[in-house]
């Protein structure tokens, strides 16, 4: 038997309240983080992604005092990202009460970033989170800040040495997928699953629970993140895994 | 309310198993001295990071010495949580070798994958079949859930192993040696099932 695969609700922050968007534009506001994760609690959801998207594109750290009050109402694992910056950034996230924490930008811009969260916190706490953008003709590119700036890598190249620098799991999320209810990148979670032996959470474009049963059986994702169908549809964690288990997935009822 | 000494060993997640004590009725005190240590009726050494980097934190501030007098005075009950679970060991390979409080003889080893899907760290919820009678068990079902995060595994005797985890080939998922208990997994995370386990320590 292995570990079961996760059903894991995203939440992305920005100002004040809790946002969906399109494309990672267009965005939508969707409630209160504390009221969400009350909610989640009470569903015995698997774990939860907190992303506060504007950390980095303002230039700030993240918000302790924010994630240490979500956090003390937080009965499941919470990984926790935005803004983070430096080891010290992933130290006081994780002593607030992130179980994991995720790099995106800065781990970009300096790769060694991920190699000294690891050394000094552990690699399975470090989550690398890496968004890709399909060119039209085909081509698969890392983004940055956000999804806003190009970086010229590919992705599979960069999962393979963010897993060399310690990254202890890969949240993975197709850009043009993101918010269209469209299904998830496939090809691109397969690729990317393949190429590293640590767990890959599939993200972007989940409309339904088909796609989610896609992602992890031909995708062979370790996890599936969704944002919009848990908050502009009826369907719940829940639901997703009686749908996964009746087709074959190992899940946690 | 059973009160319960919360040992912080450096670089941890306090909060996080500090509300669930409360949320199961005990009364938590955190701490990093020694004395208080020494005087506590029950302790929880959680943990995350790496194992050098924890044991040189609890030998530095005397915790180590402080747990090792208390034990050998009184047999309070003792639960070990993930990187505090494997500090229990004789010795970690974990970033080369570092050894531990030697309390269940036993070595930390990598997680090895035995089938496809075993990815690496360990990541998730599994299933847990803990021994006939385990007090930590009380009211949970065999094969209970709870949320693992880790890449090395306790390695001891057969004797010491309370519960079994089935993947990786089937590794130590709790330990327990008379009063001296520890989980690799995170009950203050696991939900239901996490309350329970951590109930039923209180208990004991």
């Amino acid at each position: 038997m292995t570990v079961k695969i996760r059903v894991m609700p995203t939440l992305l922050f920005r100002d004040v309240g809790l946002v969906k968007g399109v494309g990672f534009d267009s965005w939508r506001r969707t409630g209160s983080a504390l009221q969400a994760i009350k909610v989640y609690n009470m569903r015995e959801v698997d774990e939860l992604v907190f992303l506060d998207i504007r950390a980095t594109p303002d230039g700030r750290a993240p918000d302790f005092t924010q994630v240490d009050e979500l956090a003390d109402e937080c009965f499941m694992p919470m990984t926790v990202g935005g803004g983070v910056r430096n080891p010290d950034h992933i130290g006081g996230l994780l002593a607030v009460g992130a179980d994991k924490v995720a790099i995106n930008t800065a781990a970009l811009k300096r790769p060694k970033l991920i190699e000294e969260g690891a050394l000094r916190y552990g690699t399975q706490c470090i989550v690398v989170s890496i968004d890709v953008l399909r060119h039209l003709d085909g081509r698969l590119e890392v983004m940055s800040e956000c999804g806003r700036l190009p970086t010229g890598r590919d992705p599979v190249e960069w999962a393979r040495e963010v897993e060399a620098l310690g990254a202890g799991e890969i949240l993975l999320t197709s850009i043009n997928r993101d918010g269209t209810f469209n299904g998830y990148d496939i090809p691109l979670t397969r690729a990317v699953v393949d190429a590293v032996k640590i767990p890959v959470i599939a993200s972007g474009g989940c409309g339904n629970y088909q796609h989610m049963a896609d992602v992890l059986k031909e995708g062979k994702a370790d996890a599936v993140a969704a944002a919009s169908i848990f908050h502009f549809t009826e369907q719940t964690p829940r639901e997703a895994k009686v749908f996964l288990k009746a087709q074959g997935l190992h899940v946690r009822l | 309310m059973p009160g319960v000494v919360i040992v912080n060993s450096g670089v941890c997640n306090l909060d996080s198993i500090q509300r669930a004590v409360e949320e199961c009725g005990g009364k938590p005190e955190v701490t990093d001295d020694p004395r208080i240590v020494e005087q506590a009726d029950r302790i929880i050494l959680p943990g995350v990071g790496s194992f050098a980097a924890a044991m040189q934190a609890m030998n530095e501030k005397g915790i180590a010495a402080g747990l090792r007098n208390l034990l050998a005075k009184r047999q309070v009950p003792f639960l070990g949580i993930c990187l505090g679970m494997q500090l229990m060991a004789t010795r970690s390979y974990e970033f080369g070798l570092t050894d531990g409080l030697d309390f269940i003889p036993g070595e930390i080893v990598p997680l090895k994958s035995t089938q496809a899907g075993e990815r690496i760290p360990h990541m998730g919820w599994n299933e847990t079949h803990p021994k006939p009678g385990a007090q930590l068990w009380r009211n949970l079902p065999d094969g209970a859930d709870f949320y693992f995060v880790h890449s090395y595994h306790y390695d001891c005797a057969e004797s010491d192993v309370l519960a079994v985890c089935p993947s990786y080939g089937g590794f130590a998922a709790a330990v327990q040696r008379d009063n001296l208990m520890g989980v690799q997994f995170h009950p203050e995370k696991s939900q239901k099932a996490g309350f329970e386990l951590l109930r039923n320590f209180l208990a004991i």
